[in-house]
């Protein structure tokens, strides 16, 4: 090749303006590239709401749901549990809900619309494990502090019966709590929010 | 008549294939250094092992379904069902495992020797490269058999990028393809194992090997033996790759195949190391089993992760203990390469260096009681210590005078004999029985007290001395 009687300052132009076109191709190829990778139409319509029937539950019980593929307890908690919950607020990272996922209906102590009645996400705001319901006082291998509670058998995050984490753990808030509502007294929807049934 | 045809025939291919010319310059004039020690095997197993995974892998797409409702079972049919099946999915599972051990012990082989210092600094960042895509092969590839291990590993590691501050939860949503991980993340997965990964190690592998042929193996005494040529300008301590080191690399390839073989036929699991058992279980996104640990090349990190106990510090802290690896040449500030040739407080270093990984390895596999999550928070402290620390301790180390050429190291089976005749007592005895012209004498050896003593004592006092 010969540069002679060549006007370079032409040839840098069309080098430039061939790579900046080229570049730009590439960037708008790499939008249907990347995005075929996002959940898919289907997979985002999936997860229509799931209704639960609570009239069999005794106190003290624990009922799994699924619900857009994940975990969701349902959990009848006693009086001596909710008297306990009070009692936890110095040694929680946000007792008061303040960083965490919830409805406004369930932005409260209990963390739920009825106290008795407590419904969230079953797992665990560090990586997603599913945490064991623990709600014996003291065990063996929890030791003396364990007041009742989720236990994250992953990297051990600790979880009161409101769903509130304890500081010191790996677990950054508080389990999730689904939107839900209530049709009757024994019978709660989950996946549909108690505010939008008012507005 | 028939030599000639044949001879043309070759011609014909080296006039349009530089094949004589790439097998000269890698192999019968690639010169390596002549004192390699056993550590210098775990290159070419490396390589052995890559090519058994891509034989073996190969064949399993073949059964192998990736679809979330028939994947479990594809992997069952091809244990009980497929001719031989059990075997080639043994081979690839046990194939994962080997390729971590060989790897581990090819890095510590680099770190030991300083493989990673200049002019092989490249060499080490394709070499962690390779490293990092390994993993990355091995924590998908362990999700395609659908078991509940798989599922839940899957799950933390996704929901490592959700710890990412802005993005986070965006991205983990883009990599599973759906909010939980699902059949869209399995088949992802699948293309990612098969496909694009394999691909990547490849190249990054040949790189790998042209960076290391461009400036030449280290060796031991790490030093360069390129400094010393004979008249035809061939490094006065280098051998022809092949045929000494091809040839020694067999013998390596064969006791590496008795350990693979073992495995395979009679500990395929490895007592729920290689295989967990959870993972014989079908995936239940309902439920983590009680006790979940990775596979056991991810444990060390992994107790890293566990040990911090914040989500977006532990990630980092994850993440950050292979960075630093990535680091090491720019770290390590002493010029002296081998360890042989180190101070006594760097060879410390490097053993609460492994101590501490092992431990960390071991602490992986373990529920996280409070007691194991104390001493997982002092081993990352070491670890991290010894890599951050580095340009503090190595730049103000004494170490011993290097040699120029390469060093003579007895064998341990040239020294066996010489050991034999110290421990023992030679006792030539008569018998006693029958007519004094036909009694035979018998030799007989017995423990010697006082040359095991010496031999004791030397050990100590050669292990101190090179420890000050």
């Amino acid at each position: 090749m010969t540069n002679e009687g060549v006007d370079t300052s032409k040839r840098q132009f069309l080098t430039s303006a061939l790579a900046v076109v080229g570049a730009v191709g590439t960037g708008y190829l790499a939008v249907p590239f990347l995005s075929q990778m996002q959940p898919s139409v289907k997979a985002m319509a999936a997860g229509a709401p799931v209704t639960v029937d609570i009239s069999k539950m005794e106190p003290g019980q624990l009922l799994r749901v699924e619900w857009r593929g994940k975990p969701v307890w349902i959990l009848n908690r006693t009086n001596e549990v909710l008297a306990t919950l009070k009692t936890l607020d110095s040694q929680l990272r946000d007792p008061k809900s303040d960083e965490s996922i919830q409805p406004a209906s369930s932005k409260n102590p209990e963390r739920s619309i009825k106290p008795e009645i407590f419904v969230a996400v079953g797992l665990c705001t560090h990586l997603g494990c599913s945490p064991t319901f623990r709600p014996e006082i003291a065990p063996h291998d929890l030791g003396e502090k364990w007041k009742g509670g989720f236990f994250c058998p992953c990297h051990g995050s600790w979880f009161d019966l409101a769903g509130r984490v304890y500081q010191g753990v790996p677990a950054p808030s508080n389990l999730e709590i689904p939107p839900y509502r209530y049709v009757s007294d024994t019978q709660i929807i989950v996946g549909e929010s108690a505010e939008d049934k008012q507005a | 008549m028939k030599i000639d045809r044949f001879a043309q025939f070759g011609n014909w291919i080296f006039e349009r294939f530089p094949l004589a010319k790439v097998w000269e310059e890698h192999m019968t004039h690639y010169y390596a250094p002549k004192n390699f020690n056993i550590w210098y095997f775990f290159g070419s197993l490396a390589l052995l092992v890559l090519v058994n995974q891509f034989v073996t892998g190969i064949l399993l797409t073949m059964n192998y379904k990736p679809d979330a409702k028939l994947a479990f079972d594809s992997v069952e049919y091809i244990m009980r069902d497929v001719h031989w099946g059990w075997l080639i999915r043994y081979m690839h599972s046990t194939g994962a495992s080997a390729f971590f051990i060989v790897i581990y012990l090819h890095m510590f082989r680099g770190l030991m020797y300083g493989s990673f210092k200049q002019p092989r600094e490249l060499i080490w960042i394709f070499g962690m490269l390779i490293f990092v895509c390994l993993m990355a092969e091995a924590f998908m590839g362990y999700l395609l058999p659908w078991g509940q291990m798989s599922y839940w590993g899957a799950q933390v590691i996704i929901s490592l990028f959700s710890a990412i501050p802005v993005i986070g939860d965006d991205l983990s949503l883009w990599v599973r393809g759906d909010y939980v991980v699902s059949d869209a993340t399995l088949n992802r997965f699948f293309a990612f194992h098969v496909i694009s990964v394999p691909l990547v190690l490849v190249m990054l592998v040949f790189m790998h090997l042209v960076a290391l042929h461009e400036v030449g193996s280290n060796n031991p005494d790490g030093i360069e033996i390129k400094k010393y040529k004979d008249e035809n300008g061939i490094p006065l301590d280098g051998i022809p790759f092949h045929p000494y080191y091809t040839v020694k690399d067999i013998v390596g390839v064969a006791v590496f195949l008795i350990f693979f073989a073992t495995v395979i036929f009679y500990m395929p699991e490895m007592g729920g190391y290689f295989l967990e058992h959870a993972n014989f279980i079908p995936a239940d996104p309902m439920k983590t089993p009680e006790h979940i640990a990775p596979v056991w090349y991810f444990t060390p990190f992994y107790a890293i992760l566990r040990a911090i106990p914040d989500k977006f510090a532990g990630v980092i802290g994850m993440g950050g203990a292979i960075v630093v690896l990535f680091l090491l040449p720019w770290l390590d500030r002493n010029p002296v390469k081998s360890i042989r040739y180190r101070s006594g407080f760097y060879k410390k270093m490097i053993l609460v260096f492994v101590i501490s990984f092992i431990s960390l390895g071991y602490l992986g596999t373990q529920p996280a009681t409070p007691l194991a999550t104390t001493f997982a928070r002092i081993f990352t402290a070491i670890y991290f210590a010894f890599f951050l620390l580095m340009p503090l301790y190595t730049r103000w180390e004494k170490t011993k005078p290097v040699p120029k050429r390469v060093t003579e190291h007895h064998s341990l089976e040239e020294q066996l004999p010489a050991i034999l005749e110290e421990i023992t007592e030679f006792r030539p005895t008569e018998s006693e029985i029958g007519d004094p012209a036909f009694r035979s004498s018998f030799f007989n050896r017995r423990p010697n007290a006082e040359g095991i003593l010496n031999l004791l004592n030397r050990l100590a006092k050669n292990l101190k001395e090179s420890l000050d």
